[in-house]
């Protein structure tokens, strides 16, 4: 254990970044983990940098100010760290990318009827997915450069498209809805029709967001109704004797965080060097979950070891982002404009 | 003008992008904190503890939140919410603290018709009002909801105007920013 750790876990406080105007709603880590991008309510994209490494002091590198005429709720980097993917409430969504020496938007992804909640790549590269208050999710082939195809449109939720992430290594895709539900598709192999393959349902409000473990044999989901669920998929034989209807997997809701968030609670984000749930709430608290090492598999306790007591944001956060490559270091932004990074220490007792 | 106000405040669900090019808006005149109330965060902590001194505070933080949405026009009448009894002193409820000493806020409203479709639009200019004066200076945590038992759809607009992604998105909308505009302007 490295000196600076306290008897207790901790989330310290590393650096406040501020620049934004009003609300900053998501922030999203390159996957090489030298730059960290933002973006809000003032319709710019700040991408964030270091001097000598993470641990350095990070500044804003670039500004991306002329691609959305409305908010921008969400931003992305593909797998391949080479496009940078924005969604907005101008119901489009621009893929940039450096090419010509500088970010450019070299692509506009045009079709939702109203704001774009979120965007998302599948680990390839080669698919996309974003989801509007329209209610639909849209699957995207990266047809060849700067092409993007509309793959399907997916209508399986009767409300509110809140969020939309990839599996880690497979190409099923996972949407959280207003209408209290997460729904998992993929693609029928057969006739290549995209279809609705789960439909989790155990939330008693509106669904924000989503995150699967680092094998993706768990997913993570918060909602409006101030809980954290885990699910936990079982595969057709499974040894627990968990019945898979049509062979088809199925997501069970194996734990329930009750009672430690006393609002909506924004976000969550599962790291996949340590296993920490990061989440973000509407009660302005950064909070951290581990996992008991002495819980059943199927029935798993999820203990808080740290929040953001002290040097927390000072309105609701929005969201958390583990850093790729980082153990412990954890990126929130908030509804105060903005962005803090934090070390999660473990403790040494 | 009626029809087309519900069209308007349906769209909150429904955001309508009909396609009016955004005015350049005017900044809304926002009246000044009583002094009083602007220093309140600078209280010393022993004065906090005093579970009567809360007690007052929030009462006092009350009828400030009240000040500033009693004077709401009603989008289609020529009357304040509070000549209508849409809004009342007694729905006006600070409910609590954060763990950080946020206080909670409950407001309550009733809506004149139970099939006002108006009912979003009015959620719509109360947060945006308090976004803009009280919580611009002391940030609070605010829950609306709709008098119990008034109205036909009661849970979907209790929803509605609490998701601060729809109601961001819905302040966007040059058309319904036009109407909360109208509605929260003050007069003097």
């Amino acid at each position: 254990m490295s000196s600076e750790n306290p008897a207790m876990p901790t989330l310290k406080l590393v650096q406040v970044l501020t620049g934004h105007r009003g609300r900053v709603w998501n922030i999203s880590w390159h996957p090489e983990g030298n730059l960290l991008t933002s973006c809000g309510e003032d319709k710019i994209i700040r991408i964030w940098g270091t001097e000598g490494g993470v641990e350095g002091k990070w500044v804003v590198k670039t500004s991306l100010t002329d691609g959305h005429e409305r908010t921008i709720r969400e931003v992305t980097w593909s797998p391949c760290g080479n496009y940078l993917a924005s969604a907005s409430f101008d119901a489009t969504t621009a893929i940039w990318d450096k090419k010509s020496g500088q970010f450019e938007c070299n692509a506009t992804l045009e079709g939702h009827e109203n704001e774009v909640k979120s965007v998302s790549w599948a680990k390839s590269g080669q698919l996309m997915a974003t989801c509007s208050r329209d209610k639909t999710v849209w699957v995207w082939e990266v047809a060849e450069e700067d092409e993007y195809e509309c793959a399907a449109v997916l209508n399986a939720h009767t409300q509110d498209v809140k969020k939309v992430i990839w599996h880690p290594n497979d190409e099923l895709l996972a949407s959280a809805s207003y209408d209290n539900t997460i729904k998992m598709f993929r693609e029928d192999p057969a006739d290549q029709e995209w279809t609705c393959v789960a439909t989790l349902s155990s939330h008693t409000s509106t669904v924000w967001s989503i995150a699967f473990n680092k094998t993706g044999t768990r997913l993570a989901s918060c909602s409006d109704d101030g809980t954290v669920k885990i699910w936990q998929v079982y595969l057709p034989g499974n040894q627990e004797g968990i019945a898979t209807p049509d062979g088809t997997p199925v997501w069970k809701c194996v734990s329930t965080i009750a009672g430690m968030h006393s609002r909506c609670v924004y976000d969550v984000a599962w790291c996949h060097q340590t296993g920490l749930i990061a989440t973000a709430s509407a009660d302005d608290v950064v909070r951290i979950f581990q996992e008991s090492l002495d819980s059943d598999p199927n029935q798993p306790n999820f203990d808080l070891v740290a929040s953001s007591s002290t040097n927390g944001h000072k309105q609701d956060v929005n969201c958390v982002a583990w850093h790729p490559t980082v153990a412990g270091l954890l990126a929130s932004c908030s509804d105060d404009g903005e962005i803090r990074l934090w070390k999660f220490l473990e403790g040494t007792s | 003008m009626l029809l087309s106000l519900i069209q308007k405040s349906k769209s909150i669900m429904g955001i309508g992008e009909n396609a009016i090019p955004a005015s350049p808006s005017s900044p809304s005149t926002v009246p000044p904190l009583p002094n009083d109330l602007q220093s309140s965060s600078d209280k010393s902590p022993s004065s906090m503890e005093a579970h009567g001194t809360t007690q007052s505070e929030h009462k006092e933080f009350q009828e400030l939140i009240y000040d500033y949405i009693r004077s709401i026009k009603d989008p289609e009448k020529p009357a304040t919410l509070e000549d209508l009894h849409v809004v009342y002193e007694e729905g006006v409820q600070v409910k609590g603290v954060t763990a950080d000493n946020v206080k909670i806020v409950r407001i309550e409203f009733n809506p004149t018709v139970p099939h006002c479709s108006l009912a979003t639009l009015i959620g719509l200019c109360i947060r945006v009002q308090l976004e803009r004066t009280v919580a611009h200076t002391n940030p609070f945590k605010l829950d609306i909801y709709i008098k119990k038992g008034t109205h036909n759809t009661e849970e979907e607009i209790n929803k509605q105007i609490n998701d601060k992604e729809r109601i961001a998105a819905a302040m966007e909308n040059p058309n319904l920013r036009k109407i909360v505009e109208d509605c929260i302007q003050d007069d003097d």
